[in-house]
């Protein structure tokens, strides 16, 4: 699999984003980040530490599993099934604004099932996407907020970012 | 009657000793002649394939006919085209059928489905008690006037001890046997399986082997009190052959039968690819190795009498239910020379002449029947078998009208050419 | 592989992805170490969602789950409705079953009869061992064993291992202590097969009269004193008793079997000092059980009820995904 993306260039893409978060929210005010399992999890604790490093405050971190509210589990013979692990948001979302962060933005379906999941958590006042990789190809209306890199790739390809922290 | 005569066989009589390439006379029913090279004269001739055995009429004495009352599970048609399929040229039948036969109208209707059929011979066996519910004697004198050879409540044991005691020294008057389905009800209680290691994997309720021994010491200690003829149906367990080989080396007058399933089968089976396969399901249950090694023992060493199939057919309705409601029992007339050449001779436990005798010389013995033996004058009975046919067991080309058997697809070394009951051929292998 | 691919893809999974090899769960035996861990694992997950304010999830949306009940049973039918429902599932509870059969219609007739409904999974209930087996063979649906006659109760062994490996994080090692109506008991027989597999050490304790043929293969350890089997015991599993076994002349009263079976607190002492008290319940209070120890500091019999719901839920997840008419 060719390299994408390096750990050094990875590293100034979260940086940028963490500024780009503060800059677009005015702060850190009523933020938490949640990241999608299985790669998103890193993802946010290290967006997580960058916004403590510039800013200063501890933003509330979470982690979510979406297997259960995937749109292509039962449809079909998906095969084996996936596995399914916890999900742990140990605060209230309600009234605040959530940052769902994933590694890989492509159909477009996986934000969907967390859009679902996040409902069922209580009434969020905003969710804002971030994602390291956009690569195209979105089969829902969905975008991403903040991107770490567009990378317009084929169908026949796959991408997977690396989650060395 | 036309004549038959079976040429250039090997002839196997356990009864008179003979054993050599003789030619078979049937005439008028009876065995005419037998000899070398006999003049064929006006008979039809059978030429016996090299390598098969003629040998006297095989008697099944345990089968379950069904008829009269319970017609959808078997009839004395259908059983008895089943057991000369299986090479048997005689069975004598069990008295449960509904009504049960307690008195000589139902032995005479049997009698006349028999004639009827036209095919095996077929001898009733009388109930103990009115009903079979052990309050009553029947009325054992008039049954075995209209054709009862002996007596049995089959299905259930000779209720208690003072009935057996009675219908020992009444049935010894008449010059019967009493035949005993050896089982204290207490220790059966509701019981499904051999109680050992794998009904308490499967949790299905246990019947102890003490269950049928305890029975079998019981009537043996009558049968010594009597004088009377006590045999045991159907064994299954260690203990009860125990019993029976002391009791008959005190002299006591106590015959014993076991079916094919019995030395061939164990309880392991049960938790075989099919769990809770009902084909397995019958009574007394299919009990641990050491069970069934009891039964090959009993056989070598002639503790054993007689093999009985104990047919006991069952319509697939019945046997498709959890195991605990199903019925027990399983055909047996169309497996038993396969599974006994190939598990008995083959298997070098016994020679051919002594499975003879369990399946023809004892029964006839034991039942005081004629046949059993090609002594002349015998009944023109007899069944050409075929020690090396390659035999597939399939349940749907059975016969039988009811197809509950656990032997399915097995392939087995051994089986029957023709039955010819007196001098007609009513079973012909045609190799289908 | 198809021209378009519907999933993300091709699918790169994050983990292993994990399956259960039958189509049904009969029992504990049929699975091995690998699927117990997975459900297990999966019913870790499942709980959580029991925490939640909105206890649902859509996976099972659109799918129809008959519970079939031939024997009465509150408990498990309620737990399995829960863990329905929470799945998002549709569920139908057939609780009196036992009319049709009393009608004279047979167990596979009177099942046939709700498959034309088209469900995607029975869960059943029988007083008979071996009945979920005979529907699995002659019937279309996937079937789930909610406890066959005397046979087995897979998911109540997997809710008792669930509850173990909570408090001990492990199940392999343990010395755990199962007493009661062993002869009877299915709990005991799923439990049994499923702690042997994952290594632990089963002590089995029961009347002699109550002790089943070969129970000395089924179970390492056999005894009929209780203080042996409740020595160092790190989990105390009491078994139900039935009022009926005074009938069949299995103990002579509930009270001389309380004397000489029942787990009161003096006899827990003799187990492990953290040792935690389960029961499958119903609880006979005073026959197998002294209150005291039944509502003490070591029982876990409330936290089985709640990780049943999980359990149950985790089950229905990893059947419900197999492919409609895969080998079974």
């Amino acid at each position: 699999m060719p390299q994408v993306m390096d750990a050094d260039r990875m590293s100034r893409a979260l940086t940028r984003i963490a500024h780009e978060i503060l800059e677009r929210n005015r702060g850190l005010d009523e933020l938490a980040l949640v990241g999608i399992r299985t790669r998103g999890v890193p993802l946010a604790r290290r967006l997580a530490r960058s916004l403590k490093e510039i800013n200063g405050d501890e933003v509330p971190t979470g982690v979510l599993d979406i297997t259960l509210y995937r749109d292509d589990l039962m449809r079909h013979p998906v095969g084996p099934q996936p596995v399914v692990r916890s999900t742990e948001i140990p605060f209230s979302i309600d009234n605040r604004k959530i940052l769902l962060v994933d590694d890989v933005l492509y159909t477009g379906r996986t934000i969907r099932s967390a859009l679902d999941a996040l409902i069922d958590f209580g009434r969020p006042r905003g969710i804002q996407l971030v994602v390291l990789i956009d690569r195209g190809h979105r089969e829902l209306p969905i975008k991403a907020d903040y991107v770490g890199k567009n990378l317009p790739t084929s169908l026949k390809q796959s991408v997977q970012a690396p989650t060395k922290s | 009657m036309a004549s038959l005569i079976l040429k250039g066989g090997r002839v196997v009589d356990p009864a008179t000793g003979v054993d050599g390439m003789m030619d078979v006379l049937i005439e008028d029913g009876i065995i005419r002649k037998i000899g070398r090279d006999l003049p064929v004269g006006g008979a039809e001739v059978f030429d016996v394939p090299k390598g098969a055995i003629v040998a006297p009429g095989l008697i099944d004495i345990h089968v379950h006919l069904r008829e009269p009352g319970q017609e959808h599970k078997e009839t004395i048609a259908t059983g008895t085209a089943s057991a000369v399929a299986g090479g048997f040229t005689a069975v004598a039948c069990m008295p449960n059928t509904d009504p049960v036969n307690d008195h000589a109208g139902i032995t005479e209707f049997v009698l006349a489905r028999a004639r009827e059929a036209g095919l095996a011979r077929v001898y009733p066996i009388g109930a103990v008690s009115i009903g079979s519910k052990g309050d009553q004697l029947a009325e054992l004198g008039e049954q075995k006037k209209a054709g009862c050879v002996a007596f049995t409540d089959d299905g259930r044991p000779v209720a208690t001890a003072l009935l057996m005691r009675r219908a020992l020294e009444y049935a010894g008057m008449l010059g019967v046997p009493i035949i005993d389905h050896c089982e204290d009800p207490s220790l059966k209680g509701d019981g499904v399986a051999h109680e050992g290691i794998y009904a308490s994997v499967l949790g299905l309720r246990g019947i102890p082997g003490a269950a049928e021994s305890l029975m079998v010491e019981r009537d043996v200690s009558l049968a010594e009190l009597t004088g009377g003829h006590v045999h045991i149906a159907h064994m299954s367990a260690r203990q009860s052959i125990r019993a029976v080989r002391a009791g008959k080396a005190r002299g006591i007058r106590v015959t014993c039968e076991v079916a094919p399933h019995h030395f061939t089968l164990t309880d392991e089976a049960l938790d075989g690819p099919v769990k809770y396969d009902t084909s397995l399901k019958m009574n007394p249950p299919l009990r641990e190795a050491a069970d069934r090694d009891a039964m090959l023992e009993g056989i070598v060493d002639g503790t054993v009498d007689v093999i009985a199939t104990d047919h006991a057919p069952h319509h697939a309705d019945e046997k498709m239910v959890e195991f605990d409601r199903a019925p027990f029992g399983i055909v047996g007339l169309e497996t038993a020379v396969p599974i006994c050449f190939d598990r008995l001779v083959h298997a070098g436990k016994i020679p051919l002449g002594r499975l003879i005798e369990l399946l023809s010389t004892n029964p006839a013995k034991v039942m005081n029947l004629p046949g059993g033996t090609l002594a002349e004058g015998a009944p023109g009975d007899v069944t050409v078998l075929a020690p090396d046919m390659k035999v597939t067991v399939r349940a749907s080309a059975l016969r039988s009208k009811s197809k509950n058997t656990p032997f399915d697809g097995w392939e087995l070394r051994g089986g029957v050419l023709a039955t010819v009951v007196g001098g007609t051929i009513v079973y012909r292998n045609t190799g289908s | 592989m198809t021209a378009i691919p519907q999933t993300p893809g091709p699918v790169v999974p994050d983990v292993a992805p994990a399956t259960l090899r039958s189509r049904h769960l009969l029992g504990i035996d049929g699975l091995d170490a690998r699927e117990i861990t997975l459900i297990l694992d999966t019913a870790e997950a499942m709980k959580e969602i029991g925490t939640r304010s909105v206890k649902k999830v859509p996976t099972l949306r659109g799918r129809t789950v008959v519970n079939l009940f031939f024997e009465p049973s509150t408990r498990t039918r309620t737990s399995f409705e829960v863990a329905e429902k929470r799945l998002s599932a549709d569920t139908l509870s057939i609780a009196t079953a036992t009319s049709s059969v009393t009608k004279g219609e047979s167990l596979i007739d009177t099942v046939r009869n709700i498959e034309a409904m088209a469900p995607d999974m029975i869960v059943m209930r029988h007083a008979s061992s071996g009945a979920p087996h005979l529907l699995a063979r002659m019937c279309q649906s996937a079937i789930v064993n909610a406890g066959d006659g005397m046979h087995e109760h897979p998911t109540q062994a997997l809710l008792d291992a669930f509850t173990i490996r909570e408090h001990k994080q492990r199940l392999a090692g343990l010395k755990i202590a199962i007493i009661g109506d062993l002869l009877h008991s299915r709990v005991l027989r799923s439990n049994l097969l499923l702690l042997k597999m994952m290594g632990a050490e089963v002590w089995t304790c029961g009347p002699a009269t109550l002790l089943p043929q070969g129970i000395g293969q089924m179970s390492a350890h056999v005894t009929t004193r209780i203080d042996e089997a409740l020595d160092g015991a790190d989990v105390v599993m009491m078994l139900r008793i039935q009022q009926e076994r005074m009938h069949g002349h299995f103990i002579p009263s509930v009270r001389e079997y309380f004397s000489l079976f029942g787990l009161t607190r003096e006899r827990l002492r003799r187990a492990a000092p953290d040792a935690i008290v389960m029961h499958p319940g119903p609880m006979n209070r005073g026959v197998e059980i002294d209150s005291e120890v039944a509502d003490g500091p070591g029982s876990v019999i409330l936290e089985q009820v709640s990780n049943g719901v999980a359990v149950r839920m985790a089950v229905l997840y990893l059947l419900a995904g197999r492919e409609a008419g895969g080998e079974g």
